[in-house]
C-alpha cells in the first residue's frame, strides 16, 4: 500500500483545491449580473438563433470543437513519437504516416463538405 | 538510446481486414470529391467492389492456413502480436460476413423502389415533416455515407469476430457499433421512428459497452493480461479471487449477450430493427448476429473454457429464456419487421444452445454447428428482409401484417420466396434452417443438455405454428381492397431475394460442402 501513498496525497491536494476555489469565490467575487452571463452558453457571447418551433440550428462551434479534437489526438500521437523517434524504427515512421493520412482524410471531408464555412 | 522493437505483423493474414479498411477509406475520400450527380453510383459500386475484392482476399489467405497438430481440429494461427486469431471460425466467419454484406451493399444500392431515390434520408438534419425535407427530396439529395460507414461497420464486425485480446475486442466493439448508431437514424420513411430507433440504439449500445469495459478490466484484474490464453492459464491455475474472475465474466457477458440480441439483452432489438431502414436491418441482423456469436463463443471456449461449470448454467437459463421469449413475442407481432425482430432474439436462443453444447469429439461441434446455423440464418434474414423492401403502398414499405394477407394471390413468387424463408426459419426439412437447428440440437445432445434440446424442439414447434400461419395468410385468404401495392423489383433485389432462396433451399436439399466447411474450420486457435 506504501506505493501508492503519493496518488493519494495528490488526489487529497486536488479535492481540497477544488472545494477551496469552489467555496471561495461566492465569497470574494464581485455580484455583477448582465444578459450574457444568464444566456445559454456557447464558445461565445452571441449564442446562434434557435428558429421558433424547432428547426434546423447551425453546428458550426460544434464542427469547430469536433476539429479540434481530430487535430487533439494527433498531437496525443504524435508528441511521444516525436520524443522517441530515434529508438524507433522505419515501421513506426510509417505507422504514424498512416495515421496521418487518415487524418487528413477525415479534414478533407469536412473540408469538401463545407464544415469549415462560418457562414 | 534502447531501441524499441518493431511489431510483427503477418500481411498475409490480416490482408482481407487492410483492404476493406483501404476500400473505406478511399469512401470518405470519393465522398468529398466526387461530385453529386454520379456519386451514389461511384460509391456503391466501389462499396461492393471492395467487399468482392475482401472476400476473394478471405479466400487467399484461409488457402495458406495450416491444420495445426493436436488433439482437436484446428487450422490457422495468432497473428498481430496476439490481438487477432486468424484461425479457421474466423475465416469461416469473414467469408460468411462478407458474403451476407454484399447482398445487403445490393439493398444498400437499390433506388428502383423510392422512385428512383435510395432508402436512405435526403438530408438527415431536417426535422421530420419541415419544408427543408421536402426540399432535399425535390433537389433529389442522397446520403451517400451510408457505403462507407457500412464497410467500416463490416470491418469492426470481421475484427470482433477474430481478436482474441480482449482490448482489441473493445475497439471492434465500438468500431462495428458507431457506425450502426448512425445508420439506424437514416430511413427516408417514417423517420421520427428511424431517429427513435437510433438514439435508443445508441444509449443502450454504449451502455452495453460500458459493462463490456468494466468486465475487461476485472478479469485483467484476475488474470493481469488481456490476452485471451494469458486469462484461460490464470483461470486453469488460480485457485484465489474466484468472485473478481466470475464478476468479470458476467460483466463480459453483458456486453456479448447484447449484442447478439438474448434475453434479457433484447429488448432493443423489436425498436431498432423496426425504426431502421430495411436494408441495415437486413445488414445489422445477419451481420452483427454472426460476429457477436463468435466472439462470445471465442470469449468462453478459449478464455473461460476451464471455468465452464461456473458460467454453463447461467447459459442454459439465458439459453431457454431467449428460445422462449423469442418464439413466445413473434407470436403476438402485428408488424412484419418486429415480427422478425423477435424472430432473431428466438434464433439467437437456439444458436446459444449450440454455443453451450459440446465442445470437442468427432461429430458436430459447438462452433462449427453454429457457424452453420449463422450462415442459414443469415441469408433467410437478408432475404426476408428484401421481400419487406417491396411491399409497399403510397407512404412506404406496408409492413402491417394484415396488409400482408392474400399476397400470394398477387405476387405467387414474391410470397412464394418469403414463405421459403419463414419455413427455414421453422426448421422444416428440405431448408436450410432445418440442418441448422439439426446442427445446433445434436451439439447440445452430445454435450449432455438433453433438457435444453427437449425445450428447444418444443419452443420450435411453437414458432413453426407462428410461421405457417403467416404462409396460410399469405396463400389462402382473400387480398384485401385496399392491400400494399407491390414495387416492380429493382435488379439488386430481385437478385437479392433470388440468391437468397436458391441458397436456403441449396443448403436444405445438400448441405454437404458448407457444413463440410464449418467442420473443417476446427477449433478456435488461442
Amino acid at each position: 500500500m506504501g506505493e501508492y501513498a503519493p496518488i493519494l496525497v495528490l488526489g487529497a491536494i486536488a479535492a481540497g483545491f477544488a472545494i477551496f476555489s469552489v467555496a471561495i469565490a461566492p465569497l470574494t467575487g464581485p455580484r455583477r449580473y448582465n444578459r450574457a452571463k444568464l444566456d445559454r452558453y456557447e464558445s461565445g457571447i452571441q449564442p446562434t438563433p434557435v428558429p421558433e418551433g424547432g428547426g434546423r440550428i447551425p453546428v458550426k462551434y460544434f464542427f469547430t470543437a469536433m476539429m479540434f479534437i481530430v487535430f487533439d489526438i494527433e498531437i496525443v500521437f504524435l508528441y511521444p513519437f516525436a520524443v522517441a523517434f530515434d529508438a524507433l524504427s522505419w515501421f513506426a515512421v510509417l505507422a504514424v504516416l498512416l495515421f496521418l493520412v487518415n487524418i487528413t482524410v477525415a479534414y478533407a471531408y469536412e473540408w469538401r463538405r463545407g464544415g469549415m464555412a462560418w457562414d | 538510446m534502447n531501441e524499441i522493437p518493431a511489431p510483427v505483423l503477418e500481411w498475409d493474414l490480416i490482408a482481407p481486414l487492410m483492404v476493406l479498411g483501404a476500400v473505406a477509406v478511399v469512401g470518405v475520400l470519393l465522398e468529398a470529391f466526387v461530385p453529386r450527380g454520379p456519386r451514389f453510383v461511384v460509391q456503391a459500386s466501389v462499396a461492393i467492389g471492395g467487399v468482392v475484392a475482401a472476400l476473394g482476399t478471405t479466400i487467399w489467405t484461409a488457402t495458406r492456413t495450416d491444420v495445426l497438430d493436436g488433439d482437436v481440429l484446428a487450422r490457422g494461427q495468432v497473428a498481430a502480436e496476439g490481438a487477432l486469431s486468424v484461425d479457421g471460425p474466423s475465416l469461416f466467419t469473414w467469408g460468411l460476413l462478407l458474403v451476407l454484406a454484399l447482398l445487403s451493399m445490393l439493398l444498400f444500392a437499390e433506388r428502383r423502389l423510392g422512385g428512383g431515390l435510395s432508402a436512405f434520408t435526403g438530408r438527415a438534419a431536417d426535422a421530420p415533416g419541415s419544408s427543408g425535407e421536402a426540399e432535399a427530396t425535390r433537389h433529389r439529395l442522397e446520403h451517400t455515407e451510408v457505403f462507407p460507414l457500412a464497410l467500416f461497420a463490416l470491418l469492426g464486425m470481421m475484427l470482433f469476430a477474430a481478436s482474441t485480446d480482449l482490448l482489441m475486442m473493445f475497439v471492434a466493439l465500438e468500431v462495428l457499433s458507431l457506425p450502426l448508431y448512425v445508420l439506424c437514424g437514416l430511413a427516408r420513411r417514417r423517420r421520427l421512428l428511424s431517429q427513435e430507433a437510433a438514439l435508443k440504439y445508441f444509449l443502450l449500445g454504449a451502455f452495453s459497452s460500458a459493462f463490456f469495459l468494466y468486465g475487461v478490466a476485472l478479469v485483467y484484474g484476475y488474470a493481469g493480461g488481456f490476452g485471451l490464453a494469458e486469462v484461460a492459464d490464470a483461470v486453469a491455475s488460480r485457485t484465489q479471487e474466484r468472485p473478481l474472475l466470475l464478476a468479470g465474466v458476467a460483466l463480459l457477458a453483458v456486453g456479448l449477450l447484447f449484442k447478439v440480441g438474448a434475453v434479457p439483452f433484447h429488448s432493443w432489438t423489436p425498436d431498432v430493427y423496426q425504426g431502421a431502414p430495411t436494408p441495415v436491418t437486413a445488414f445489422m441482423a445477419a451481420g452483427t448476429k454472426a460476429a457477436a456469436v463468435v466472439a462470445l463463443a471465442r470469449v468462453l471456449l478459449v478464455a473461460f473454457g476451464g471455468a465452464e461449470w461456473d458460467w454453463q448454467p447461467a447459459f442454459w437459463a439465458v439459453a431457454a429464456l431467449t428460445m422462449l421469449v423469442g418464439a413466445v413475442g413473434s407470436i403476438a407481432q402485428g408488424d412484419v419487421k418486429r415480427m422478425l425482430a423477435y424472430s432473431s432474439i428466438a434464433h439467437a436462443g437456439f444458436i446459444l444452445v449450440g454455443v453451450v453444447g459440446a465442445t470437442g469429439g468427432d461429430g458436430i461441434t459447438s462452433v462449427s454447428s453454429a457457424l452453420f446455423y449463422l450462415t442459414a440464418y443469415g441469408v433467410a434474414t437478408i432475404g426476408a428482409f428484401a421481400v419487406v423492401m417491396l411491399v409497399r403502398d403510397a407512404s412506404g414499405e406496408s409492413t402491417d401484417l394484415d396488409t400482408w394477407t392474400g399476397l400470394g394471390r398477387r405476387a405467387p413468387w414474391l410470397a412464394g420466396a418469403f414463405a421459403l424463408f419463414m419455413l427455414s426459419f421453422a426448421g422444416i426439412p428440405l431448408t436450410a434452417g432445418f440442418i441448422g437447428k439439426w446442427g445446433v440440437f445434436s451439439a447440445a445432445w452430445a454435450g449432455g443438455l438433453w433438457p435444453l434440446v427437449v425445450l428447444g424442439v418444443l419452443v420450435s414447434a411453437v414458432a413453426a405454428f407462428f410461421y405457417v400461419r403467416v404462409v396460410l395468410t399469405m396463400f389462402f385468404d382473400e387480398p384485401r381492397p385496399d392491400g400494399p401495392l407491390l414495387a416492380v423489383p429493382g435488379a439488386m433485389t430481385t437478385v437479392v431475394v433470388t440468391v437468397a432462396a436458391v441458397a436456403t433451399v441449396a443448403l436444405g436439399v445438400m448441405p454437404g460442402p458448407v457444413l463440410d466447411l464449418a467442420q473443417q474450420a476446427g477449433a478456435f486457435v488461442r
